[in-house]
């Protein structure tokens, strides 16, 4: 079971680890600075965090012996000339990176390879451990890109890498919106997947429409990689045919938006949410913080409220900022207003670690080594 | 050749010392400065070459009109200020 996880915030990145039976916060790193998003290799340890320092753009660092150092940032290949793409509002868009979004290490045969996604929807490979990058650019160039629009951002984005733990040239992604892609080639060709999702608020004609989803967060069971598990921006979405098909779970309370979702590791049919009031207003329902648990693929939750506030509680959780460790057994979230909380009984209990973070955009466990 | 001063608020990130440097554009003294400290481009070019959007200079004290292309012409007495707008929280 892992002992700590490191929480991204708009002004550092804090390390929380078990003490002596409990949660403290025992590190800060990048005090001030806007930390979006980590990722730990599980296969060295190596720890990258993704910063966006706005005037400055956006900046990638890799922990070393004692601290960090920056390392290579995607970049976006020069835009042909006279070329024009607008976004949905008409807008030039900039072939730049807006936004690191998903960070995933690569298949256990790959040392050195790693995923990421960004804003405006481009997906980078390193195969040398960030040091270098190189865009998809069958994914970038593939006609149907073009139809991806934004949806939390205003521009398109990557926020899920799924690697097939056991063909690590099987890659699903999930972009918002645009629905989720797959490529069983390393990313020489990517098609669309994901039917029957469904976006409610779309136009009839889009309603069903695969690229129109807009994906919220994807997850793959790594020990039964047939099923994956969606929280869409419609509700919650699970495949047990690898993300051909999808079937709706409807009439759970207290509701079924969300952004974030987690899978355990050997359970396919076991999984997390963190549910608010559907998009109109983003908080939880009456003032209550919880999360909700399916143990069965959807047919029953649990409402799991022990230890999370059930009184004036508007925390919003972000689409990284739900995660479970290795073992299935423990997991931590953070929310908007800043407070954490971790479960070391599969969410059945909840001990709040701070109240006073910063807002929280990720939480990862650090894997035991 | 011209004098490049960068705003102190990037020195936190990545060290960018006042520089001297030929050329007849903002584009070629700047990209003669970065062959120097290339770790700093990404700090005040985006992914096109072109100045971020929050960021600035300005060439003896008028701002530059070509963001893209960074065309502004530039003497060899020039003084450049790479500079940005603090916003935000």
């Amino acid at each position: 079971m892992s002992d700590k996880f490191l929480v991204s915030t708009r002004k550092g990145l804090f390390t929380v680890s078990r003490k002596a039976g409990n949660w403290e916060i025992t590190g800060v790193d990048f005090l001030g600075d806007n930390v979006t998003l980590t990722l730990t290799d599980p296969r060295d340890g190596r720890h990258y965090a993704a910063l966006d320092h706005g005037h400055f753009g956006v900046k990638l660092h890799r922990s070393t012996g004692n601290g960090w150092e920056e390392i290579a940032v995607p970049v976006y290949p020069p835009k042909p000339e006279g070329y024009e793409e607008n976004d949905m509002w008409g807008r030039p868009i900039n072939w730049s990176t807006a936004r690191i979004w998903a960070l995933a290490a690569g298949g256990a045969d790959e040392p050195g390879v790693i995923w990421c996604g960004t804003l405006p929807g481009g997906l980078f490979r390193s195969r040398d451990r960030g040091q270098s990058w190189e865009m998809m650019r069958s994914l970038w160039d593939h006609p149907k890109r073009k139809q991806w629009m934004g949806g939390g951002a205003d521009l398109p984005g990557i926020h899920s890498i799924c690697v097939d733990p056991r063909n690590s040239k099987r890659v699903w992604i999930g972009v918002s919106t645009g629905g989720i892609w797959f490529t069983d080639d390393a990313g020489a060709s990517w098609n669309l997947r994901g039917k029957g999702m469904r976006a409610e608020y779309a136009p009839p004609e889009q309603t069903h429409d695969p690229i129109a989803q807009d994906v919220h967060c994807l997850v793959q069971c790594p020990a039964a990689t047939h099923r994956m598990w969606v929280q869409h921006h419609n509700g919650v979405f699970v495949s047990s045919d690898e993300a051909g098909t999808f079937t709706e779970i409807t009439g759970v309370e207290p509701s079924t938006f969300g952004f974030a979702v987690v899978v355990h590791p050997r359970e396919p049919d076991t999984a997390w949410f963190v549910p608010e009031i559907k998009d109109e207003k983003r908080i939880p329902r009456e003032g209550k913080l919880v999360v909700t648990r399916t143990r069965d693929g959807g047919k029953r939750f649990d409402v799991l409220s022990k230890g999370l506030p059930q009184k004036h509680a508007y925390d919003v959780v972000y689409r990284h900022a739900l995660a479970l460790d290795e073992a299935g057994e423990r997991l931590a979230f953070g929310s908007t207003t800043g407070g954490v909380w971790v479960s070391e009984d599969q969410g059945d209990s909840w001990a709040c670690v701070t109240h006073t973070l910063p807002p929280v955009y990720a939480v990862r466990f650090v894997p035991a080594q | 050749m011209a004098t490049v001063i960068f705003t102190t608020n990037v020195q936190r990130h990545v060290a960018c010392p006042q520089a001297q440097a030929p050329g007849r554009t903002v584009r070629e003294v700047l990209d003669n400065v970065f062959a120097d400290i290339p770790q700093a481009r990404g700090y005040v070019l985006d992914d096109q070459s072109a100045l971020r959007k929050h960021m600035t200079i300005f060439i003896d004290g008028q701002m530059i009109r070509d963001r893209a292309r960074l065309a502004d012409a530039v003497s060899e007495a020039s003084t450049i200020h790479v500079l940005q707008a603090l916003s935000g929280g």
